[in-house]
């Protein structure tokens, strides 16, 4: 590297980065240091890999066992809904809905309102921000809440194991978490009013909305395009982790008088979970490390912001690029130890 | 025994120490580049991946603009032949990594030469073959005609990785609007969402936005505002470290500069072999030995120009006929009013 005229070394990261982000989930400014600049890329890429994780599971579920559905026109429409999002390379899907999306999209003067609140446009979706009065309280009641149904659970099932008598734990549940926080608000002094937005006008043709929040349209194409194509994959594994169970356990499960639901949640799942789990976690992983395709729609995740942006203005590339890699590694590593957990949880357990 | 293993090692140090001094002092006239590049038979180049007017590659391939050129004129003065040059297209991202690891070993890339760039990061700026600023377009119906027209919200397309980020942040900051920057990696990227309507306008310098608004898909709804908030010299790059090779290069651009400023074209080049000026002469080798600090024959520079031609036609061939910048503005010479001035090339 001396060869080269290249010093190494990590002291850049404390000087000021004197660019600005699009998109923080934290303060930031251009006279922030590189080191926040840093966690401003790293959010943003949780953030994404975070919210897509989710929606792609929900997917995927729904699409696997549509999959095995028994009516024709599910069942095929699944298969094709599989084949046809596995099958398109990632990065053309996330140019496909950012670049498809940009054109459909009204602009901003011109969009409808959806729900009456918020407005989907090329600038982005502006929903309503959440002005809270006393929020801790509301905070400390949904805790509550989350405490109280968890006692009620050891109860119920304490009271099944003894006396064989089922409770509708469910629905105890539900009351708790709608009851308690709605309480907080007649009585705790809570108080929610909604900002919303507002269009502005910035020159004769161009309008963007003011307050309440604003989702970029970077964040939204790519949360869909990394979704629909993770969940086709979670779909195959929950496919297989069904159909892995065998036969006979569901066909006992009801000779003993189960209902087709309980048969599901008590004898299928539990069995399946365990097959689903361990390639569902490199799905996982996967779909994470893909989020770095963000750069090429200018969502400022870590790669745009640090190993972009921050790399080209202090030239400190070897740096940089370690500090990417480890990061990388990092959260793959942390979510593969979170699904091991799980895996190991749901296992069978030998007595 | 010990000791005398010790005392071996310090011998053997010492001559390994004075070699190293002596192959040191002996690299100083030589360019390992030149060398390279010889043996190869090319000059390997990076340019952007498409920038009309400064680099950009037609249908066939074929490279033209005049940040190519410079390249070009490199390959005429070392290895006799204009065309002996590979473009490697770079993203700004990249550019600054490809010359430092070796992988190209000139960068001539509408680069803009600053203090952090030239000092930090293992790089050397041998001249500047473009003056430019940065310049914001906007849409002509919205109704803007200057910078400070500008509002709080404004949404601002750009490229990532270069100057521009920063300038647009100070420029900005300074008047206390907040923006929302928009990144792309690739300018195309930039265009695409610009015409599609995601930013209010779109910043880079002044001769990218010219050359990027024929681009777009109805280039006169747009218009780039007056104000430039930056100064952008653009100029051709090398590696640290070879000051030989960063001779050749800079002299290969100031000759053609030069020889705009003596009249001398690719056309007449051979025929002011014979003229009575003697600087006129040096700059086509039929007077002193120019080449010869460099390690290059007496025709490196009548080859430039020849092969090449002087910057004036490598101006009006990429740029001004093109229509992406007719008016040469700060890029004329001295003598006409612009600030174009090389040293002498004697």
């Amino acid at each position: 590297m001396d060869n080269r005229g290249i010093d190494f070394g990590f002291g850049f990261l404390s000087q000021e980065s004197s660019f600005d982000v699009q998109f923080s989930l934290i303060e930031y400014s251009g006279s922030d240091s590189y080191a926040r600049a840093f966690l401003v890329g790293l959010l943003n890429t949780l953030l994404v890999s975070f919210i897509s994780i989710i929606i792609c599971t929900i997917l995927g579920v729904i699409i696997g066992v549509a999959r095995l559905s028994s009516n024709y026109l599910i069942k095929n429409s699944a298969a094709w809904y599989v084949e046809f999002f596995r099958n398109i390379p990632l990065l053309l899907q996330i140019f496909f809905w950012y670049y498809a999306a940009l054109r459909a999209l009204p602009m901003p003067e011109k969009a409808n309102a959806w729900f009456g609140v918020t407005y989907m446009t090329v600038k982005g979706y502006y929903i309503p921000a959440m002005v809270w009065e006393n929020l801790n309280v509301f905070l400390y009641c949904g805790l509550a809440a989350i405490i109280a149904i968890i006692v009620l659970r050891n109860y119920a099932n304490k009271l099944r194991d003894i006396q064989g008598k089922q409770i509708p734990v469910l629905f105890y549940s539900a009351s708790l978490l709608i009851v308690l926080p709605l309480l907080s608000f007649l009585i705790g002094g809570v108080s929610l009013e909604f900002e919303i937005p507002e269009l502005k006008k910035l020159s004769k043709i161009s309008y963007i909305y003011e307050g309440g929040i604003s989702l970029p349209p970077e964040l939204i194409a790519l949360v869909l395009a990394l979704s629909l194509y993770t969940s086709t994959f979670v779909a195959e594994c929950v496919r297989a982790g069904i159909e892995g169970v065998s036969k006979g356990q569901k066909e006992a499960a009801a000779s003993v008088g189960l209902t087709p639901n309980q048969v599901l949640k008590l004898v299928i799942m539990p069995q399946a979970l365990r097959i689903i789990i361990p390639p569902t976690t490199n799905q996982y992983l996967n779909l994470t490390k893909n989020s770095s395709l963000a750069a090429a729609i200018a969502y400022p995740d870590l790669v745009l912001v640090f190993a972009g942006t921050a790399l080209m203005q202090t030239g400190k590339a070897i740096e940089i690029v370690s500090i990417t890699m480890l990061t990388y590694l990092t959260i793959s590593l942390t979510i593969a130890a979170i699904m091991n957990w799980y895996n190991k949880k749901i296992e069978i357990k030998e007595k | 025994m010990f000791k005398i293993i010790k005392q071996l090692t310090s011998v053997v140090a010492m001559f390994a120490v004075l070699f190293a001094f002596s192959t040191e002092t002996m690299a100083a006239k030589k360019s390992k580049t030149l060398e390279n590049t010889k043996k190869r038979g090319f000059v390997r180049c990076g340019v952007s991946q498409g920038l009309p007017g400064f680099s950009n590659a037609d249908e066939s391939g074929n490279w033209t603009g005049i940040d190519v050129d410079v390249c070009r004129a490199v390959a005429a003065a070392t290895l006799g032949d204009a065309t002996k040059v590979k473009f490697t297209p770079l993203s700004a991202k990249e550019r600054f990594t490809a010359l430092t690891s070796g992988e190209i070993d000139i960068l001539s890339r509408n680069t803009t030469w600053t203090l952090s760039r030239d000092a930090d990061i293992g790089l050397t700026f041998v001249g500047v073959n473009f003056y430019d600023g940065q310049g914001f377009m906007v849409r002509k119906g919205s109704g803007i005609s200057s910078t400070g027209e500008f509002k709080n919200g404004t949404s601002v397309c750009t490229n990532l990785g270069t100057t521009t980020e920063l300038n647009m942040r100070d420029f900005f900051d300074s008047r206390g609007i907040s923006y929302e920057p928009v990144v792309f990696e690739k300018a195309d990227e930039v265009v695409a969402a610009y015409d599609a309507g995601r930013c209010d306008t779109y910043t880079t310098d002044k001769s990218g936005l010219a050359a990027q608004r024929t681009k777009l898909s109805a280039p006169d709804d747009h218009v780039v505002l007056p104000e430039t908030i930056s100064k952008e010299p653009l100029g051709p790059v090398v590696r640290q470290g070879d000051s030989v090779w960063e001779d050749i290069v800079r002299w290969s651009l100031n000759t053609m500069i030069e020889a705009e400023e003596y009249g001398v074209n690719s056309s007449n080049a051979d025929m002011m072999k014979t003229s009575n000026n003697p600087a006129i002469k040096r700059l086509v080798g039929a007077e002193g030995e120019l080449g010869a600090a460099f390690g290059l024959d007496n025709d490196w520079n009548l080859r430039i120009i020849k092969q090449v031609g002087n910057y004036g036609e490598s101006y009006k061939r990429n740029i001004a006929d093109t229509g992406i910048l007719p008016d040469r503005g700060p890029n004329e010479l001295w003598t006409k009013g612009g600030i174009l001035y090389v040293p002498p090339a004697r």
